[in-house]
Parts: C-alpha cells; structure tokens; sequence
C-alpha cells in the first residue's frame, strides 16, 4: 500500500502538479538576482510556474479528451439520452454532458436539436448544466492544483447540481417556455459521420491548437490575477472577506462568478491564489461553478431559445445549487 | 453533387468553406457549395454541431474544421 501511496504522491506533486518545474523557475531566477520573498521575484514565480504548468497541461489534456470526445458527437449523445427515462436519463445527460464537446456558442443548435428529438426538457437542462461545469479537463486540473479529493467533490457536487435541476425544471412543466420555431422544429437524425484513428488523432491535435489560441488570453489574465492576489494582497483582507467565517462569502462569490466569462483553466489560478491567502473552499467552488457555468454571453444566447420565465428557473437553480455547494464546502471541508 | 457547409456564420464555417473550395477547384469538380447559416435550417438538417460539411445528404464533416488532406480523401470517394 505504501509503495502504491509513494507512487501516487509523486504522479500528484511532480507529474500533475509539475513540483520540479516551481523549483526550477526558483532557481533559475535565484540566479538572475530574483530571489523569493521580495516582491518581483515572488511574483514572478508564481506567474511563470503557473503559466508554464496550465499551458502544458492545457495542451496535453485537451488532446486526450478531444480524442475521447470524438466518440461523441452531440448527434450521438442524443441517440443514447433517448434511451433512458425518469432519474437516469438526467443523470445519463449530466454524465454525457461532461464528455460532449461543447461551447457556448453550440448551446442553441444543441437545446433545438435536443428538444426537436422530443428528450424531455429537463434531460436537456441537465445536460446543458454539466456541459460547461463538469468536464474531464476540470477534474485532472483540479486534481494537479488542489488535489484528488477536491477534485472529486467538485465533479460529484457538479452532476449532483445538474440532475437536480434538471429534474426540478422537468417537474415545473415549462415546456410551453420554449421559444415557439424550436418546438416547432422537425427531429432529423443524421448517421456522424465514421471516423478512424487518424481522424480522431487529426481532430485532438486541431482542436488543441484552436482551443489554446481561443483561451490563452484568459488564462494569462487568470495568472496575473492570480499573482496578484499572492503577493499583493495581504492575507487577512482575504480572510475577512472571502474566509469561511463571513457569511456573506458565497453569496458574494457567486454574484461576482456568474456574469464573468471565462473559461474554467483562466479560473483555476486565481482561485488556487485566493485559497492560499484563507479563502474558504466552499467559496472557491461556488465562483469557480458560477464563472463557468452561467455567463453574460450565454445568457443572452439562451434567451434566444426559451422565455424569460424558463431562462429566470434556469439561473435561478443553478445559483441556488452553488450557494448550497459553497456553504456545504465551508461546513464540511 | 451537392454539398453543403453548415454552421451560422461563424470564423470556422468560413476556414470550412475555403477548404472546400479549394479542394474542389483542384479536383476539377463543377459544383456550387451552399452554405446553410440559418439555425432552424440547421436543425432541419438534424444537425447540431458547426462548421459541418452534408454530400448528397450525408454528414461527412461534424464539428470541425476539417484539413484539406482529410477533405480530399472525401471528397475523391
């Protein structure tokens, strides 16, 4: 067992958490007269090991999942979510949704296509919820910066808040919120097309290139945030705001997490930062759920596709998922 | 032959399209590409995923841009 346990240990720090790439930044700015502690260095490490690990990790990671992703495109996803009924066909939506490639952008002709095909509402929703929360390049990077267990609970928590609200939307009968050309658009199934190894290999390589050209910005901005946070900051403002004993922190979180758009790679640094300086981690899940999940931009795309009350449910859900998640988080952990 | 370049008009169904074209140009093919942009039209056609590429009725390209080595391959079957 120990051998087992020395083993992991050293996948998590060195391989996941890249461990000898801080100390090689430290090192080399040690030389160039930058030691820790003052305040250029110590940001500079921090900006240049984190930098350096997302991008790695971006890279490698979205090239094993777009490989994994290629066997399910959402036309496929929707054939297998038909299968099911009652409590598992929202569970089996909330898991694929974590495994189909999605962006905001795609929302739309997924909830039509969805909808069109007669799954219920509610499997939709959950779906559409875990889609951006929950995915695998989340977990392995919430595994590298906070460790397994964290990573765990927020996948967990995540399909939990995406069945459930899915199931309640499915319950409330909405289905007359739903924009009227998309109910009254006809179910097509199409065959995806077949792919072979070569294909998938050519698909994971290209989406590596235009996925780290589309959120680069976003994680360099994380990091410099990030940054910040570690060395400007002092750590009792942190506390006393952010920190498990304020009992407005989630709220707060949450409200500042939803109309923010950003990619859930640019959010992890700011967070790890904030939780270093004593922020609770209940609070850290609930704005790392509310920036990925629910944003401005898909807001307005959405309210394209259902009425105001529906889209209103929807948010409304959600947010309370969240809150329940950062006080839970608080209390527990 | 009738091809069809699916997606609302986003920057990838344009890369899509050049593709296309330019395969088709080197192939000798004389066909017109249309390109489907509006959502309903898209749904019509049960697909939900952009930039995609439809021949004769069948989904060739689903989601992606696809490179013109893999677009020639298609499109010379």
């Amino acid at each position: 067992m120990k051998a087992v346990k020395t083993g992991w240990d050293f996948f998590r720090d060195q391989i996941l958490g890249m461990r000898w790439l801080k100390d090689l930044v430290g090192k080399l700015l040690a030389k160039a007269g930058l030691g820790e502690g003052r305040f250029p260095g110590e940001f500079l490490h921090f900006f240049l090991y984190d930098i350096i690990k997302i991008f790695v990790l971006l890279a490698v990671l979205i090239f094993l999942i777009s490989y994994i992703q290629s066997y399910f495109p959402p036309e496929r996803s929707r054939k297998i979510m038909g299968k099911f009924h009652g409590i598992w066909a929202n569970l089996i939506g909330a898991l694929l949704g974590t495994v189909t490639p999605f962006c905001s952008c795609s929302s739309i002709p997924i909830f039509m296509g969805f909808t069109s095909a007669g799954l219920p509402l509610g499997v939709t929703f959950s779906f559409l919820i875990s889609s951006p929360m929950v995915d695998l390049g989340s977990l392995v990077l919430l595994m590298s910066v906070f460790g397994g267990k964290i990573a765990f609970a927020y996948v967990i928590v995540g399909l939990v808040i995406a069945v459930t609200g899915g199931t309640i939307i499915e319950r409330l009968h909405m289905e007359d919120q739903v924009a009227d050309f998309i109910r009254q658009a006809p179910n097509v199934e199409v065959e995806s097309p077949s792919l072979t190894v070569a294909d998938r290999m050519d698909y994971a390589k290209n989406q590596v290139v235009s996925t780290v050209k589309k959120v680069a910005p976003y994680i360099v901005a994380g990091v410099i945030i990030g940054a910040a946070i570690h060395n400007l900051i002092p750590g009792h403002i942190v506390r006393s705001i952010l920190g498990k004993q304020t009992w407005y922190a989630v709220p707060l979180a949450t409200a500042v997490g939803v109309p923010m758009y950003a990619d859930i790679f640019g959010t992890i640094p700011v967070a790890e930062s904030l939780l270093a300086k004593g922020a609770g981690l209940g609070t850290i899940l609930s704005f790392m759920m509310a920036v990925t999940t629910l944003s401005l931009p898909s807001m307005v795309m959405l309210s394209k596709a259902i009425k105001k009350k529906l889209l209103g449910t929807f948010i409304g859900i959600v947010c309370i998922g969240i809150i329940i998640v950062g006080y839970g988080g608080n209390v527990i952990i | 032959m009738n091809i069809k370049v699916i997606g609302s008009g986003c920057e990838n169904c344009d890369k899509t399209n050049a593709v296309v074209k330019e395969c088709l140009e080197e192939l000798g093919i004389d066909t017109e590409i249309e390109r489907v942009t509006d959502l309903v039209e898209i749904v019509k056609l049960g697909v939900m995923t952009a930039p995609s590429v439809m021949i004769d009725g069948k989904l060739v390209v689903a989601g992606q841009v696809p490179s013109k080595k893999q677009m020639m391959k298609i499109l010379k079957k």
